[in-house]
């Protein structure tokens, strides 16, 4: 028995344990290997199965879908009348390269992600950054508040975000005014494209510090304390130690949150709607899901609507090429340590 | 020693700072939910009530078809995940034990499946569910819910079982076990953490999604879900912030359950699942 455990650790140092009968060694082995047969070539194929078959049906069909929809023109009628729409070829993305309301749709998309994700990133690890220094007390403090804001649901802060800024009492205005900042008693911030933006990101930001401090703070945990010692008693300040040391070391973490955030924020549809998609500036604080929402469900253009999302889709895939280089490069160190 | 107090105080307020921001909108949700109507249209906010009250909670439970939206988050959340953590406990076991080929294939198709661009997809989705008479119905989305949470699933139990030694799985079959019978006597009990955690997470996806409940249960009022409830709610001309935030409250309880559950594992859990894989 020994000698077989010894044996499956020596064969296969970083593969996950087999399930194939245990390879020569005891004789006892043999009753299974006999009874698979064809059933165990075949019984890993049915198990992931089920699997294959919905995300095919309910992810790549989709995706495939609506790279179709974009060579078409897919409009009310056809809609109303159940047809498939006519082949266009690529008539949809002139038109949509010829808009200047996609291409401004398209600036603010990458601009909107830069800024959230900065400020999500350089906000984070100040905190993780202030949590490795803190008390016992106050650590526990800082990291109920970050627990609190990430159970909320997304709906939950989209609507107690609107209560805050609102107009009339909303707790925001009332504190800028306090603050002695007059011009802002009864400022209705969803009125305008730029305040709503404001608040947008401010909510987006919010929301996501939990996730990328947490996961920073975890990082900084594993950077053993005599790395710093030694480099304070090197005379190095804390600029230095974090560029030198901290950044260098959690250099994979930085990069995977780094990446993992752009990739939802510029997909991010549920908040950007909620704020602004009723009563708000909504053409003003458009991305490009929104847009695509706006085209297809408001304007009932479904193929020009299909355009857009399939652009959508490829500048998503491009980031997560970038995204997976990064998760798979880190998998190969972790399995070389 | 006294330069070292000195020295924290700038830190600790800053921490102060943090956790004030960090919490204030989540205060502030509850605070209003408990506040009688006088203190909420006060001119200068309350920031502490000056009495409580739960009228504004049965204001929004007495909105006609509350129990309805419950319910069918409830039905969603489960149906799709509980479908979710059965398949995916097959497909892990297959990527984590068993050798075949596409395997690897298999493990990337999960992976980019995890990172789907769902929101640029509402529009094909909304027209396939058009086509199969889908529209408005629960089941599409619990079938939506299932395979948003399946990846993330299939990527979290395969972690947990190669966590498990394949050696109490031989044990088991040596002294006389089917390969299932070993897997559900041995292995599964050892996993029950792992599902756990899993199916919680997907809940709480489930649970919180909004664009495609919008989308696809746009014109029903009586099947929508909980979220897409609470944003029409907080989106009329005039608003009952009281009755609204008590819904928010409502809405939120049982995921700040579900994170006292799991409290440590949730960040370990998280990061695994995104960063290990």
């Amino acid at each position: 028995m020994s000698a077989s455990k010894a044996d499956a650790v020596v064969a296969t140092p970083t593969q996950p344990p087999r399930n194939d009968a245990p390879a020569g060694g005891s004789s006892s082995h043999k009753r299974p290997r006999r009874r698979g047969g064809p059933l165990r070539l075949v019984s890993p194929y049915l198990m992931v199965a089920p699997a294959i078959l919905g995300i095919a049906f309910l992810l790549f069909y989709p995706v495939v879908k609506n790279a179709i929809l974009a060579f078409k023109n897919y409009g009310r009628r056809d809609f109303t009348l159940g047809l498939s729409g006519e082949w266009i070829g690529l008539d949809n993305f002139k038109e949509i390269f010829q808009d200047s309301e996609f291409w401004e749709v398209l600036r603010r998309s990458f601009w909107f992600t830069a800024i959230n994700v900065v400020s999500i990133m350089v906000i984070s690890t100040l905190i993780a950054l202030m949590i490795m220094k803190l008390g016992k007390s106050m650590r526990i403090l800082v990291l109920i508040s970050l627990v609190a804001a990430w159970a909320m649901p997304v709906i939950a802060a989209t609507t107690v975000f609107k209560w805050l800024f609102r107009s009339d009492n909303g707790v925001v205005n009332w504190l800028l005014v306090q603050l002695g900042f007059e011009s802002y008693d009864g400022y209705t911030w969803f009125a305008h494209g730029g305040s709503t933006m404001f608040v947008i990101i401010l909510l987006i930001v919010w929301q996501s510090i939990p996730f990328a401090t947490l996961t920073i703070y975890a990082g900084l945990t594993t950077v053993p304390d005599e790395v710093y010692e030694s480099a304070r008693l090197d005379g190095a300040g804390p600029v230095r130690i974090f560029r030198s040391i901290t950044f260098p070391m959690l250099r994979p973490i930085f990069l995977l949150v780094t990446s993992l955030e752009v990739i939802w924020i510029f997909k991010c549809f549920a908040q950007i709607w909620a704020i602004a998609g009723q009563n708000g500036p909504l053409n003003e604080v458009s991305t490009l899901p929104v847009y695509a929402y706006q085209i297809g469900m408001q304007l009932k253009r479904f193929g020009m609507a299909g355009a857009v999302s399939t652009i959508t889709v490829v500048i998503l895939a491009a980031m997560m090429v970038v995204y997976f280089r990064q998760l798979f490069k880190q998998e190969r160190e972790a399995e070389k340590a | 020693m006294k330069a070292k107090t000195l020295k924290r105080i700038p830190l600790n307020i800053a921490a102060l700072v943090t956790f004030v921001v960090m919490i204030f909108p989540v205060y502030w949700m509850v605070l209003t939910a408990i506040k009688p109507a006088k203190d909420i249209g006060a001119e200068t906010p309350k920031f502490i009530p000056s009495s409580v009250t739960f009228q504004n909670f049965k204001t929004a439970t007495d909105v006609d078809g509350f129990w309805d939206f419950w319910r069918n988050s409830l039905m969603v959340a489960v149906g799709g995940v509980g479908l979710a953590l059965i398949i995916a406990c097959f497909s892990a076991f297959a990527v984590a034990r068993m050798q075949w080929k596409g395997r690897a294939p298999f493990i990337l198709m999960v992976f980019i499946a995890q990172m789907a661009p769902w929101e640029a997809l509402m529009i094909p989705m909304f027209l396939i569910a058009r086509d199969q008479d889908l529209l408005n119905s629960l089941p599409m989305l619990t079938a939506i819910y299932f395979v948003m949470t399946l990846p993330f699933a299939i990527v979290t139990l395969r972690g947990f079982l190669a966590g498990i030694p394949v050696e109490l799985e031989e044990a088991a079959r040596v002294d006389g076990c089917t390969r299932f019978g070993a897997f559900r006597k041995v292995v599964f009990p050892l996993l029950a953490p792992g599902l756990l955690s899993t199916s919680l997470f997907g809940f709480i996806t489930a649970w919180n999604e909004f664009a495609f409940a919008n989308v696809l249960l746009f014109s029903d009022p009586k099947q929508d879900t909980l979220p897409v409830w609470l944003n029409e709610f907080s989106n009329g001309l005039t608003v009952d912030w009281g009755a609204t935030m008590a819904a928010a409250t409502v809405f939120m309880l049982p995921v700040l359950l579900i994170f006292m559950v799991l409290q440590g594992k949730v960040t370990g859990g998280l990061t695994s699942g995104a960063v290990k894989g």
